[in-house]
């Protein structure tokens, strides 16, 4: 065992893993992370807690997922490039690894233009860091871990042992070089890695077939992602505008179908696509897991929390084990 | 070259305002060529703020000349007591020209009459693209002659990233990814394997994070010296 995390055990153990997502506020109410992890807790083997997402400022990822290991979830760390130095970096997973986190996900953080994509006025104008990038990031947290020495060489008296993982976008451009994307996170020293959402299963079985034949199946745990879709309209935007995610034109029907049958009615129209939303999440669960070298799933069900029990259960997933 | 642009003539004013003598001085190598600060530039800056100066009801001369290169000081050397003579200068080189000029104008101020861009080139007429960062330590020979310092939104050095999306960067339609064009290039040249690579953390001391650079060229100086020697200079 590398950590001993939740996470890193039910792999080892050959089932199916699962992680979910929390979203911590945008205020300093640590409540409200409690109310998420008590939503996720025991449908999960652990949880991401999201660092910043779209650059916009949160309750750290750190003291979140803090507060969610002390309620009994345990919690996938994220550490973004975006927002901090290695010295920064560094001092963070120690501070982290004397919390008893167990488990961190290296990103490279979306750029601090998305922080007023949408309503909020975010901080656009803030000047990020990429001191290193995420393949870095990853060798980082091996050497500490493995060498017990800082990126500097400085020895680590006690090292954070954490499980290490990346994201990895299988469909993202350019296509063929995805897997050597993957290749390069695992030389770097990924345990497991997250995928980007994933709705075009074909292709993304054509993927995996690449991982295979390069046998990095085997050298890491890949969990394929699931965002869990709320409507068509979302269905849509994802396909359009957000990268490496395709959504089949079915999908998208069979969401229009859903909202198409509740007639005038918008609270019905936001209830059946949700169901059908839930539906498609289960489904693609059921056939990522069917996917040769897929280790578990990771679902987002995005500012949704409650949805994750049903989808878990549904899914044939439900209890998680006890190891 | 340096690329840079003009600042908006309300700033300038805001700047230039409480002086009686300005001088707007024009740089005629980099900043000329990308149309911001050469002399021509200089002249048209002048004009707008004696309109602006009229309209406020303000006494004030403005005046404007240019020399070759405000980063050398045989270029501005010979004017420099003209320049002494004013209260304020605008000075529309790039930031190097007002930072250099500033050390050698005792007290009278340079501001800067535009904005320093960046290191760029003519990508068609009247359009110029960043491609160097100047990060003291280039790495051209491992991406193809493409730069992920200066052109990739995150300096990432192994990317790309998940936010390349057509070709494009996350940060917006407008901006090419280039590490969707270092693959395409590197495959081109049959050296894609290389991508494989991975680049370790990077020594940015040799960048701006290790505090203003500095070269020294020993065997220049002393050439220089003996020349001056020769010649009695």
């Amino acid at each position: 065992m590398k950590s001993g995390s939740t996470l890193e055990k039910v792999l080892a153990s050959g089932q199916p893993a699962v992680t979910a997502e929390l979203g911590p506020p945008m205020s300093a109410d640590g409540h409200e992370v409690v109310k998420k992890a008590q939503l996720l807790k025991g449908f999960c083997d652990a949880a991401n807690i999201t660092d910043c997402q779209t650059a916009v400022v949160r309750i750290s990822s750190i003291a979140a997922a803090a507060i969610a290991y002390q309620n009994g979830l345990e919690p996938v760390m994220q550490m973004t490039c975006r927002d901090r130095n290695r010295i920064a970096i560094q001092a963070d997973l120690l501070g982290a690894a004397a919390l008893g986190l167990k488990n961190c996900l290296c990103l490279a953080g979306d750029h601090q233009k998305f922080s007023a994509a949408g309503k909020l006025k975010g901080h656009p104008g803030a000047k990020n860091v990429y001191d290193v990038d995420t393949c870095q990031l990853v060798g980082i947290l091996k050497k500490m871990r493995d060498e017990g020495k800082q990126e500097g060489g400085d020895p680590l008296e006690v090292a954070p042992q954490f499980f290490v993982g990346a994201s990895w976008t299988p469909m993202g451009d350019p296509i063929d070089f995805r897997p050597i994307n993957l290749l390069k996170k695992v030389n770097a020293g990924a345990d497991f890695i997250q995928t980007q959402g994933i709705y075009d299963m074909e292709l993304f079985r054509k993927q995996m077939e690449k991982i295979r034949n390069m046998g990095l199946h085997e050298r890491t745990a890949i969990l394929a992602g699931i965002i869990v879709p709320k409507s068509a309209m979302m269905l849509k935007y994802m396909d359009s505008s957000v990268a490496g995610v395709s959504v089949p034109k079915e999908m998208i029907d069979r969401m229009n179908k859903a909202k198409a049958a509740a007639g005038e009615d918008k609270k019905k129209m936001k209830e059946l696509q949700e169901q059908e939303g839930i539906k498609i999440a289960i489904e693609l669960i059921q056939q990522a897991l069917e996917t040769p070298g897929v280790k578990g799933v990771h679902i987002q069900a995005i500012e949704w929390e409650s949805a994750i029990e049903g989808i878990v259960k549904a899914a044939g997933l439900y209890p998680r084990p006890q190891v | 070259m340096i690329v840079g642009s003009q600042k908006p003539i309300d700033e300038i004013w805001n700047m230039v305002k409480d002086y009686k003598k300005v001088l707007v001085f024009g740089c005629n190598t980099c900043v000329a060529i990308c149309h911001a600060g050469g002399e021509k530039e200089a002249e048209t800056i002048a004009s707008l703020i004696r309109m602006k100066a009229s309209q406020e009801g303000a006494q004030m001369t403005v005046d404007h000349m240019g020399v070759m290169r405000h980063c050398e000081p045989e270029y501005f050397e010979p004017a420099l007591d003209k320049v002494r003579s004013y209260d304020l200068v605008l000075s529309t080189a790039c930031g190097v020209g007002v930072n250099f000029l500033s050390d050698r104008t005792g007290t009278v101020p340079v501001y800067p009459g535009i904005n320093t861009s960046f290191y760029g080139a003519v990508e068609a007429p009247g359009v110029f693209k960043e491609l160097c960062a100047g990060c003291g330590n280039c790495i051209l020979h491992l991406t193809g002659g493409l730069c992920p310092i200066a052109r990739c939104s995150k300096t990432l050095m192994n990317g790309p990233c998940g936010g390349t999306n057509k070709g494009k960067c996350e940060v917006g339609p407008e901006v090419d990814c280039v590490w969707f064009q270092i693959v395409e290039r590197m495959t081109k040249l049959g050296k894609l394997e290389k991508l494989a690579e991975i680049q370790p953390p990077r020594n940015w001391s040799t960048s701006r994070d290790g505090g203003p650079r500095r070269i020294s060229m020993e065997h220049i100086r002393e050439f220089e010296e003996k020349e001056a020697a020769k010649t009695g200079k």
